[in-house]
């Protein structure tokens, strides 16, 4: 019971909710860019949060299903076809062996995530199924998909078929308000950089991967060039001597020297991670009690909003 | 009392650090002992609520579940846990290990020019490289890669000015008063000095590292045989 590879796509990665606890030997996070697509999938499944889906990104992705599952895509504007149907995203579908579904270019956003019911059943290292490129862990191999890679799963005929409301879909656009917990090296930045960086209009630069998204804009600049290598958290604003700021996330290195403005909240850095090269975003500063309020209202909302039983094919 | 001081790093992280007392190094083994008590004693205090630990340096970064606590409950009980670190020392905790290395021109390709540079013999680079007992301050970069210090400042280098695409797993190297074994094959720009035959990280391996932060590390010289009798591979 499977699905198999035909066309990996640009870049798809088999991803849990992250690999946590162990950061002392080096290791990452990883674990999906987009967290609300990716728990709202699990949702749609009747999954829990820890499944292991398909994080699919830029697209161009082709499976052939070899057993009787619910399939769902979430994520980016992208078309999805299963046996060269159009079918919605945000929705669960019911695949038959022998089915064949693929997921094209988005045009909004830029992660798609990939999933059936209980997920892919692969065996986690340290932990987790995440896989980090960098570090060739998790995941099959600790690689991206290839060609006639197979995904095993397990066959499901009882859940529910859901859908996301549409009005209750995430829209991608083009630009976003990145909100920021400022950070204690802020100090090492004089007032006229700090209000440089919150008020320019950053552009997302052709360096933006999993590590992190670097912006291109004005140049920041700060009295310091570098402090003793610390912890990274996810968000964490650093500014390099080029004066061209970098968000990390997911797949960061655990430590760095560089000086931080702050650090992004995690639901604008999962938004953040549907931009392409060529978006824009504009950065605001909050307050720990505003930026923990924002995360619970948040997450409330993404386990208690009402999904859409839907009649069955 | 040791100034230690907790900010604000993010949604659910807290930083913690330590003044270092040891003057133009970044850190010296005290502040490595706070560290490491730190690290124990946060992962105590917190239990479930604890997400992931990065020790570094002068530093610990404590990530947490916003989700289950908040920031509040976090800085009171890390703050409490200040008398318990203060008292850390640096030759508390800690286990010392030795790791086995090949010094020679063959496995470490910086080796004869760091001596040169050094106004150095190369035997005088191996006897003050494996003199020190060094401690661990951080491990990051790769999976397994540990920053040892300081070594001998006869013997510290600068950086590569182009980095290496491919350093050699085991490789050992100097960068500034810092020291590392290369954990795999990577790209880098530290001067190689010799080679360890010994896995620094191996995913099959429980502990998959054979050093923490906090620990202490020597490296004993062995000769080419001894080297490749230990699975030592020159490339």
């Amino acid at each position: 019971m499977s699905l198999r590879v035909r066309q990996p796509g640009v870049l798809s990665l088999l991803q849990d909710r992250g690999r946590f606890g162990q950061h002392h030997l080096g290791l990452t996070t990883g674990g999906p860019m987009d967290l609300e697509a990716f728990l709202l999938c699990q949702r749609l499944l009747g999954n829990s949060a820890d499944c292991t889906l398909l994080e699919c990104s830029f697209g161009g992705l082709e499976v052939e299903v070899d057993t009787d599952t619910l399939l769902c895509v979430t994520g980016a504007d992208a078309p999805l076809l299963v046996n060269g149907k159009p079918a919605d995203l945000w929705t669960t579908h019911r695949v038959h062996k022998g089915d064949r579904v693929q997921l094209g270019h988005p045009q909004r956003g830029c992660r798609n995530y990939l999933g059936v019911v209980d997920g892919f059943q692969v065996t986690p290292q340290f932990g987790s199924t995440a896989t980090v490129l960098r570090e060739g862990i998790g995941g099959l191999r600790g690689e991206k998909l290839a060609p006639d890679d197979v995904l095993p799963c397990r066959s499901d005929t009882r859940r529910p078929r859901l859908c996301v409301p549409p009005a209750e879909r995430p829209h991608y656009a083009g630009q976003l308000t990145v909100r920021v917990v400022p950070g204690y090296q802020q100090q090492h930045f004089d007032r006229l950089q700090q209000r440089r960086f919150y008020s320019a209009t950053w552009s997302v630069s052709q360096r933006a991967d999993r590590m992190g998204y670097r912006l291109e804009g004005p140049v920041i600049r700060c009295d310091i060039a570098g402090i003793v290598s610390e912890g990274i958290c996810l968000g964490a604003i650093q500014v390099p001597a080029d004066g061209q700021p970098i968000v990390l996330l997911n797949d960061r290195q655990t430590i760095g020297g560089y000086p931080k403005l702050g650090s992004a909240i995690s639901i604008d850095a999962s938004r953040m991670s549907q931009l392409s090269p060529g978006g824009t975003v504009h950065f605001a500063a909050i307050s720990p009690h505003a930026a923990h309020n924002a995360l619970h209202m948040h997450h409330w909302r993404l386990q208690h909003l009402p999904l859409q039983p839907l009649p069955e094919e | 009392m040791t100034a230690m001081q907790l900010r604000h790093a993010g949604e659910n992280a807290i930083l913690i650090s330590f003044a270092n007392e040891a003057g133009d190094e970044p850190a010296g083994p005290r502040e490595a002992a706070q560290v490491r008590a730190a690290a124990e004693a946060a992962r105590g205090t917190l239990g479930d609520d604890l997400i992931d630990l990065v020790p570094s340096y002068a530093s610990l970064l404590v990530i947490y579940d916003a989700l289950r606590t908040d920031h509040f409950s976090v800085l009171r009980r890390l703050q409490a846990l200040q008398p318990t670190i203060a008292k850390a020392i640096a030759a508390e905790g800690g286990r010392e290990i030795v790791l086995p290395v090949y010094y020679s021109t063959e496995s470490g390709a910086d080796l004869e020019r760091l001596a040169r540079e050094c106004g150095l013999a190369i035997e005088e680079v191996i006897a003050l490289h494996s003199a020190a007992a060094y401690t661990v301050y951080a491990i990051g970069f790769a999976p397994g890669f540990a920053y040892l210090g300081h070594v001998d400042s006869r013997i510290a280098a600068p950086r590569l000015a182009t980095p290496r695409k491919r350093v050699p797993r085991g490789a050992v190297a100097i960068a500034d008063r810092q020291t590392a074994v290369y954990p795999a094959v990577s790209p880098g720009g530290w001067n190689l000095i010799g080679n360890c035959p010994q896995r620094l990280f191996d995913p099959e391996h429980n502990p998959p590292m054979p050093v923490a932060v906090g620990d202490r590390v020597r490296f004993e010289p062995i000769d080419r045989q001894r080297f490749l009798a230990l699975g030592g591979e020159l490339s």
